[in-house]
């Protein structure tokens, strides 16, 4: 794994991270390194700060105190070193969150049109190639409301990829999903570490970070309680509190 | 497995009742039930009746029939009427082309528009088919030109088939006729082509027409931006916006007018008069901006905060999603609430007769001022000018039902 990420500094770096919602400590300072073409996955339970450090990598929350690093631009007050990170990183949500007015390629295309100010009928060829990896073009015109659930969090990593980042970030990508769906979006997810992205995945898929992940981090209480290769955490957890959550969540 | 297969395709959903059943069921499905149909039925026979001996037995259309020019537009000078002739092809051609374009919301506009000329040419007409009317005996281009307009609405028609014009295309027409049609209406005085027509003079359907449609086009981005601003993170803009629309909607109608009509020239440089037309235009576009404000700003409020982060991740500016994101989708949902505030807004018209602006009802109502003969007819030309609000709003709503459909309000 190490000739994987050879020499390069991580492209992600944070250091100390701190967050406070109201008097609520919700991240402890977090430190997290993550390289080129790693799988990073962070499981927890809930309100233990994971889904809050993804988000503050992309500065969708403030961090308060320490610092961030992405792809060698410090995220600061500075909203146009935040605009540049926001281009590099491409986020997918629990909830999806398409645009339900637009149609499925338009909601691929829009920010690459706008943002990335390309001609439309660029932008639209590279919406349906997404599409076709993501196994839905042929639900190119129609609107996110007439899709399933797992075809709307495909449109969505679609979307996001559409902006060609070099991190892709995933905030329980599963979870608002029906049993049945969650496989097709997670094979799409398999597909695109198999390709070499940078990912930070939350997740409770244990089958998904077993089969993909280069680390996996354990959050509690806004603290990373214990990292390792997932070998290491499935088969030799070191502290009480991984070896009782592992245990509650790979029960049934 | 293979019978209960058959079974399900030989179920069929259950006949509608017949109309024998229907009636049983849901007007005389009890005595109480019973007695209200036939106290119902009994009521609307009495009305129905007395109202229709009233309009074809006891009524006197003489001052509605007799002045149809004076409805229309006031005292516009006659022989000027024919800009308002030119205006109105204008217009035809471009209801024409907007049916073809956008026909689910247009279908009820063109409509009632084209009904129009029809009354009108028929109104025109009457004298020589019927010498009893006391009507002047226009001159018969007059009807024959209206009569037109139907063929202009067609051709525009045809030509709203063509791939050369798109909805752009169309949007910028649209908005230079209405400036077109101004221009026209009050004369150029740059160029010196034709006389200016002082808009004292204008009045009646006109007047009405455009006051309403002047204060709904300026209102709307006015009340759009008021919204935005009441939700903005500056305080100084939120602040202001705020106690602006507070104030507005605090204050009645016929007050603003009142005000506006004093208020406005003292703020003007000596010399310079804006007319009584232009400061009730003005009144009513501020009065109906902040009710516009607090209807967007619950279509605003609706939109949920991840639509923001999903485009605040993909990399766009507020500005971008403000305007590609948040406000569409709002808008969509605020259509109901907003044309509501629009057909309201329209019979508000009448209220700039309290600051002596001719429109449709003080038109009316001079008109039965104007000759003792008409004493005690005020009822025919009330509700005349009624049935003519009740077409135009009716219309307004029907469109606005069929665009929520076409746009799937509250399904997608």
């Amino acid at each position: 794994m190490n000739d994987k990420i050879g020499e390069k500094s991580p492209v992600i770096i944070t250091r100390d991270v701190h967050k406070w919602f109201g008097d609520f400590h919700a991240l402890k300072g977090i430190s997290m390194d993550v390289h080129q073409g790693e799988v990073v996955v962070i499981f927890g339970p809930s309100g233990s700060g994971k889904s809050t450090f993804i988000r503050t990598i992309n500065r969708l929350e403030k961090h308060e105190q320490g610092e961030i690093i992405v792809d060698g631009i410090e995220l600061s007050h500075d909203v146009r070193n935040i605009e540049k990170i926001r281009m590099e990183t491409g986020m997918v949500f629990q909830q999806f969150n398409l645009f339900p007015h637009l149609t499925v390629l338009s909601n691929i295309t829009l920010a690459p049109i706008w943002v990335r100010k390309w001609k439309k009928p660029e932008a639209e060829e590279i919406g349906m190639q997404l599409l076709e990896r993501v196994g839905i073009p042929e639900q190119a015109n129609k609107f996110p409301g007439q899709l399933s659930g797992g075809q709307q969090q495909r449109v969505a990593i679609a979307r996001a990829l559409a902006m060609q980042p070099k991190i892709m970030l995933f905030d329980e990508p599963t979870s608002a999903l029906d049993p049945e769906m969650i496989k097709e979006v997670l094979d799409v997810m398999i597909e695109l570490a198999k390709t070499g992205m940078t990912m930070v995945v939350v997740t409770h898929e244990m089958g998904f970070a077993r089969g993909v992940a280069d680390r996996m981090y354990f959050f509690d209480e806004g603290l990373i309680v214990e990292s390792g290769t997932p070998h290491d955490i499935f088969h030799n957890p070191q502290e009480d509190r991984t070896k009782l959550f592992l245990s509650q969540i790979l029960k049934h | 497995m293979s019978t209960s297969v058959n079974t399900t395709q030989e179920m069929k959903p259950p006949e509608p009742p017949g109309f024998r059943t229907w009636v049983r069921k849901n007007l005389f499905n009890n005595w109480f039930n019973s007695l209200l149909t036939i106290a119902s039925i009994v009521l609307i026979y009495v009305v129905i009746s007395s109202l229709v001996r009233w309009i074809f037995t006891q009524a006197d259309w003489t001052p509605v029939v007799q002045f149809p020019f004076l409805y229309l537009v006031g005292q516009y000078p006659r022989e000027e009427l024919w800009r308002m002739g030119l205006l109105l092809a204008i217009y035809s051609l471009m209801v024409g082309m907007s049916w073809r374009k956008w026909s689910t919301i247009m279908r009820v506009l063109t409509v009632t528009y084209a009904s129009f000329f029809v009354v009108m040419a028929i109104w025109l007409v009457l004298p020589y088919i019927w010498p009893d009317v006391p009507l002047e005996k226009v001159e018969l281009w007059i009807p024959i030109a209206l009569f037109a307009n139907l063929g202009i609405i067609a051709i525009g028609y045809l030509i709203g088939g063509s791939k050369r014009i798109s909805t752009r295309v169309l949007l910028i027409a649209w908005l230079l006729s209405l400036l077109i049609s101004l221009l026209l209406l009050y004369g150029t005085p740059v160029l010196g082509l034709i006389d200016i027509v002082p808009t004292s003079l204008w009045g009646g359907l006109l007047v009405t027409l455009l006051l309403a449609i002047g204060a709904i086009f300026l209102s709307f981005p006015l009340g759009v931006l008021l919204a935005l601003g009441r939700r903005s993170s500056l305080p100084v803009i939120r602040i202001l916006c705020t106690v602006f629309i507070e104030t507005i909607r605090g204050v009645p109608l016929i007050t603003i007018l009142f005000l506006f009509s004093l208020i406005v020239p003292l703020f003007l440089p000596a010399g310079w008069r804006i007319d009584r037309l232009m400061r009730a235009l003005i009144g009513m576009t501020i009065f109906s901006s902040a009710y516009t404000a607090e209807n967007v700003r619950g279509g605003l409020a609706a939109i949920p905060y991840g639509q923001r982060e999903a485009a605040e991740a993909l990399g766009h500016s507020n500005f971008q999603i403000t305007a590609l994101i948040v406000l569409p989708q709002a808008l969509r949902l605020v259509i109901p609430p907003i044309v509501g505030q629009f057909i309201a807004l329209f019979k508000d018209t009448t209220l700039a007769s309290g600051v002596a602006v001719l429109e449709l009802l003080a038109v009316g109502r001079s008109i039965v001022n104007s000759d003792p003969a008409f004493i005690g007819l005020q009822l025919e030309v009330l509700g005349f000018i009624a049935l003519i609000f009740w077409v135009l709003s009716y219309m307004m709503s029907t469109a606005s039902r069929r665009l929520e459909a076409s746009l799937g309000v509250g399904k997608r």
